[in-house]
């Protein structure tokens, strides 16, 4: 799997997508379009969450339905310490991610014990859990959440402009997606996809599987939270909405659409679903059922989503 | 479609969004934000038609100037409603917002607007927030502080000699200020306050609660949907006979009463009990927004009347120089037209101060149930938090 | 105090009887078919809808509940047939995926067809107020509710364990190929039995709607209630099921009730009653993870 691996085709393809990427800002202001700068870091954003999510299905193999719960996680944590007056990013950004990472620990501890359809069931409890309680705690927000009223500081970086804001999360999404790539091809890679594949003959072969699980569970997790703490800094609001189980659902969605288990899948599949909402919205207020269509044409034809399609996804085995 | 192909199809995409959208200088633009779906839509529907019944009398425009209304549901979910504010601000730069009609969408959303320089007419959400320590050159209530209604209440309850009440409000901003409200005149016992989730629609645990507690009234602040099942779950529980209930203007509006009136109004005869239903109001009702012949003219959408009223009279005033804020601050702070309600005056944190009056749920002369108003509760009534409010 | 414990219990078995109405139809698709359908919770938000709006123009109660079932069982069995039969052998993820995107279709085609706002169900007059038993109040329709959820649940068991198309059924639950294997028309049977459970969820909706509002997204919520129902009662288990919800709705319901008060005893009112409830609704799924890790089968597990 990966972009960087083989082909020279698709290292140019990188380049070219990363190079329109940090023109896009420059075009935008150009054409007096500011707001789709804003939006564009929302879509970034949203494609590193669901590249956390498909680490955690597709490379590992773990249906989580709970993946909210972390991408929430993210966001109150910065809200929260804001709150208490902490604004640094460098700070509050990596206590996000630690928070998210804790919880995924503790979340994934107990569930990878079960199985298949219980392994659903149990993260979806678990980020229930989750959300009722922050809807509960009034100190922070409840079910109104909590406002972020101005962005994190980042040393000399003014993040209050959306195009710088913009950068910082585009070189965050590159960083990731470089480092999700190399792990795919390192040793601890190979094993947990071979676990993905066979769990049982693993076993056999010796290796710790629940602790491979689990590491690969806690980084999904943890990612998902770097997520959380950056689409509070977009949006200014964490909403127990962020934690709810339809947006575990959407996140899903966003990686079957893109392709379950490439590493590409997650952000093809934000961009197309966000596009979709920001476009179709304006033709018809029920573009939902389009969607559906799609998503139930997807799942029984194309199970390997966009990706698939065009052969850059996950070979298998 | 390779990623490279997909990232030009979005720029064409984007290239092709622009030339829809060309700004039209010599127009008014008003982003109108409001919760159209749900249990809570009722309010955010009549808002909107009010507002747009203003302006389609005003022949489609406000101030003389051609008004463009942007209308979209904020679901009653925070994070979207700042989503489209973000883009009524940032893409389409409208002129003016309104239409909130929640407290904690209208917090949520607030500051973005304030800093970007943008009026907000609000038409129902009145947090205590803006009325106090919060309150902005850039926020203007045509309705009223989320507490004036609720103190009429109170005091109504006060007068009439009530000395045991249990308060039932959803827990966000607004349910918080009503509680207050109403008791910063009711100075009897209150028994209970019940906080209950926005949005909740079965209220089989509280209202065993408020049995157990044997009130001889009950305040409910609960709007749209969550009243009416409110107020039909209270009547079946068998707990009119000997409680009353009291609720402010927009809980007993003409749809409540649609819904469950005649129940109500069974429960009001000597008969079965004693129980009226009261609600204090502003001023006389909205004659030309019958959505419905069955169905007397409703309250709400003055609101949203109002809202455009204001907006057309400033622009009208600034004879369509929006850019020069601090004109139109001042022309709207004048406020150039004449409430629908009854007429008001703007404080100095920009909310109104006006007349409350009592109405009582009955029958009128072609015996259709509906709101009858009783007397004057308050004369001049301002908000309790504009001392707090810094803004001259 | 009496009558307080007495109505909040009777509230809990009233939401929990409802939930059964909904996690009977789930247990038995999750159980026989090994089917993930979240589209479980739209069968019952379209037969509330239905329901109201044929009852409104029929002005009947009782006509919109039994057109509203029969409605839905065939759209379920239409369901079953065109789409849900070719995701039983598909694994998980794409079976939730696919009934994640009914539910996008779901909410989306009864939104254009009955609009964004909340469509009114009254219950008939006679039953909108309270029945007074020695000096003890309570609603009436509540009272019915409680009635038709306990038919319910004694003709399922009649049914289940009492006929041939009851053992076919528990059969498929604890062993599906051996049950193929004996000759009995399998696919028929799941086409029945989702039918079954669509008028069911119907049922629940349409009984529901008076109560609480027919509202796109209804089925959310509740949906995942029926699911933690039938993790904790075990999967395909009827008599699970039946647990479960009840389990599940006194739970909710007393911890709704009684924890505030308890809580009140050290906290302010408002942090209380904010707490309570959703401290009540966490010990639901607390109940779930717990039972998840100790009999990860469920109480009664329905295959051997």
């Amino acid at each position: 799997m990966g972009l960087y691996a083989s082909s020279p085709r698709r290292r140019v393809a990188a380049a070219i997508t990363l190079l329109a990427l940090l023109a896009l800002p420059w075009l935008m202001q150009t054409l007096d379009q500011g707001f789709y700068v804003s939006f564009a870091s929302r879509v970034l954003i949203f494609a590193l969450a669901a590249t956390s999510l498909n680490l955690v299905i597709g490379f590992g193999g773990m249906i989580s339905f709970g993946h909210a719960a972390f991408f929430g996680a993210g966001a109150y944590t910065v809200a929260i310490l804001a709150e208490g007056g902490v604004h640094s990013a460098a700070l509050a950004w990596p206590l996000a991610l630690a928070v998210a990472a804790l919880l995924a620990l503790l979340i994934g501890a107990i569930s990878l014990r079960t199985r298949g359809v219980y392994f659903i069931m149990i993260t979806l409890a678990f980020a229930q859990m989750v959300f009722y309680l922050i809807v509960s705690l009034k100190s922070w927000g409840g079910d109104d959440g909590l406002l972020l009223l101005r962005r994190s500081t980042f040393g000399s970086l003014d993040l209050k402009d959306d195009t710088t804001f913009y950068f910082v999360v585009l070189a965050t999404l590159a960083l990731v997606l470089l480092a999700l790539d190399r792990l795919a091809h390192s040793r601890f890679g190979r094993v947990i996809q071979s676990i993905r594949e066979n769990e049982t003959r693993m076993e056999a072969l010796g290796y710790p599987v629940f602790s491979y699980k689990l590491v690969c569970f806690v980084i999904g997790g943890a990612l998902a939270g770097l997520a959380g703490a950056l689409l509070v800094n977009q949006s200014g609001l964490a909403s127990p909405n962020l934690l709810h189980w339809m947006q575990s659902g959407t996140l899903m969605v966003m990686i079957v659409i893109g392709g379950v288990g490439s590493v590409f899948g997650g952000v093809v599949g934000a961009v197309l679903l966000l596009l979709c909402e920001e476009f179709f919205v304006e033709i018809s207020p029920h573009w939902q059922i389009g969607l559906g269509l799609v998503l139930l044409a997807v799942v029984l034809w194309a199970p390997l989503g966009i990706a698939g399609l065009f052969g850059w996804g996950r070979s298998r085995e | 479609m390779r990623p490279t192909k997909c990232l030009f199809a979005l720029a064409t995409l984007l290239l092709l969004g622009t030339s829809v959208h060309a700004a039209e200088a010599t127009s008014v633009k008003v982003g109108f934000l409001s919760t159209l779906s749900g249990p809570g839509a009722g309010l955010g529907i009549d808002i909107r038609d009010g507002f747009n019944l203003a302006v389609k009398q005003l022949n489609g425009k406000l101030g003389g100037l051609p008004a463009e209304v942007i209308v979209v549901d904020d679901q009653q979910k925070p994070e979207v409603a700042q989503q489209i504010a973000e883009k009524f601000l940032k893409k389409d730069k409208v002129d003016f917002m309104t239409g909130i009609v929640f407290s904690n969408i209208m917090l949520a959303v607030g500051q973005p607007v304030f800093d970007n320089k943008t009026f907000y007419i609000s038409a129902n959400a009145g947090p205590s927030q803006y009325a106090g320590e919060q309150c902005n050159p850039y926020f203007f209530n045509v309705a009223w502080q989320n507490d004036n209604l609720h103190e009429a209440v109170g005091k109504y309850v006060m007068d009439k000699g009530f000395k045991n009440v249990v308060l039932v409000a959803p827990n966000y901003p607004g349910g918080k200020d009503a509680m207050v409200g109403f008791k910063r005149f009711y100075k009897g016992k209150v028994s209970e306050e019940i906080y209950t989730k926005l949005g909740q629609l079965d209220y089989a645990a509280e209202l065993a609660q408020i049995r157990s507690l044997k009130p001889d009234a009950v305040f409910f602040f609960l709007p749209g949907g969550m009243g009416i099942n409110f107020v039909k779950q209270f009547v079946a529980a068998g707990l009119s006979s000997d409680t009353q209930l009291f609720a402010p203007g927009f809980s007993a509006d003409e749809d409540v009463i649609k819904a469950v009136g005649r129940r109500c109004s069974a429960c009001s005869t000597p008969r079965t009990g004693r129980t009226t239903w009261r609600t204090p109001r502003t001023g006389a009702s909205l004659p030309t927004s019958r959505r419905n012949t069955d169905v007397c003219p409703h309250f709400t959408p003055s609101q949203g009347f109002d809202a455009a009223l204001l907006i057309d009279g400033a622009v009208r005033d600034v004879k369509g120089r929006l850019d020069d804020k601090e004109a139109l601050r001042k022309a709207l702070e004048a406020k150039h037209f004449k409430s629908v309600r009854g007429d008001f005056k703007f404080n100095s944190n920009h909310y109104p101060v006006q007349n409350y009056y009592l109405r009582v749920i009955g029958r009128d002369a072609q015996g259709r149930v509906t709101n009858k108003t009783m007397g004057t509760v308050f004369t001049n009534h301002a908000d309790a938090y504009v001392a707090q409010c810094k803004m001259k | 105090m009496t009558q307080l414990i007495l109505e909040q219990a009777l509230n809990g078995l009233q939401f929990g009887l409802m939930l059964f109405l909904l996690a009977a139809g789930l247990t038995l698709v999750f159980g026989i078919m090994d089917m993930i359908n979240l589209a479980h919770g739209s069968l019952y938000m379209v037969g509330a809808y239905l329901a109201a709006a044929v009852t409104q123009a029929s002005g009947s109660f009782m006509v919109g509940i039994g057109t509203a079932m029969l409605a839905t069982a065939l759209l379920g069995a239409l369901l079953e047939v065109s789409l849900l039969r070719r995701l039983y052998a598909r694994d998980h993820l794409a079976q939730v995926l696919a009934t994640f995107a009914l539910i996008l279709i779901a909410n989306e085609v009864v939104r254009m067809i009955w609009g964004a706002q909340p469509m009114l169900l009254n219950a008939p007059d006679a039953l909108s107020g309270p029945v007074s038993i020695g000096g003890f109040f309570y609603p009436a329709y509540r009272l019915l509710l409680i009635g038709v959820g306990v038919l319910v649940a004694g003709l399922l068991y009649l049914l289940v364990s009492h006929t041939r198309l009851g053992m076919w059924v528990r059969a498929g639950a604890s062993n599906r190929e051996m049950t193929e294997a004996l000759g009995v028309n399998v696919r028929l049977l799941f086409t029945a039995v989702f039918a079954v459970g669509a008028a069911l969820c119907a049922l629940a909706g349409a009984m529901l709607g008076p109560l609480l509002a027919v509202q796109v997204g209804m089925g959310e919520s509740i949906l995942i209630l029926a699911f933690v129902v039938i993790v904790i009662g075990g999967i395909g288990s009827i008599r699970g099921a039946l647990v479960g919800s009840l389990l599940v709705g006194l739970v909710d319901t007393l911890g709704r009730a009684a924890l505030p008060s308890l809580l009140r005893e050290v906290l302010s009112p408002e942090v209380a009653s904010s707490l309570g409830p959703a401290l009540a609704s966490i010990l639901i799924y607390v109940l779930m993870a717990a039972i998840l890790f100790w009999r990860p089968e469920g109480l009664f597990p329905a295959r051997g």
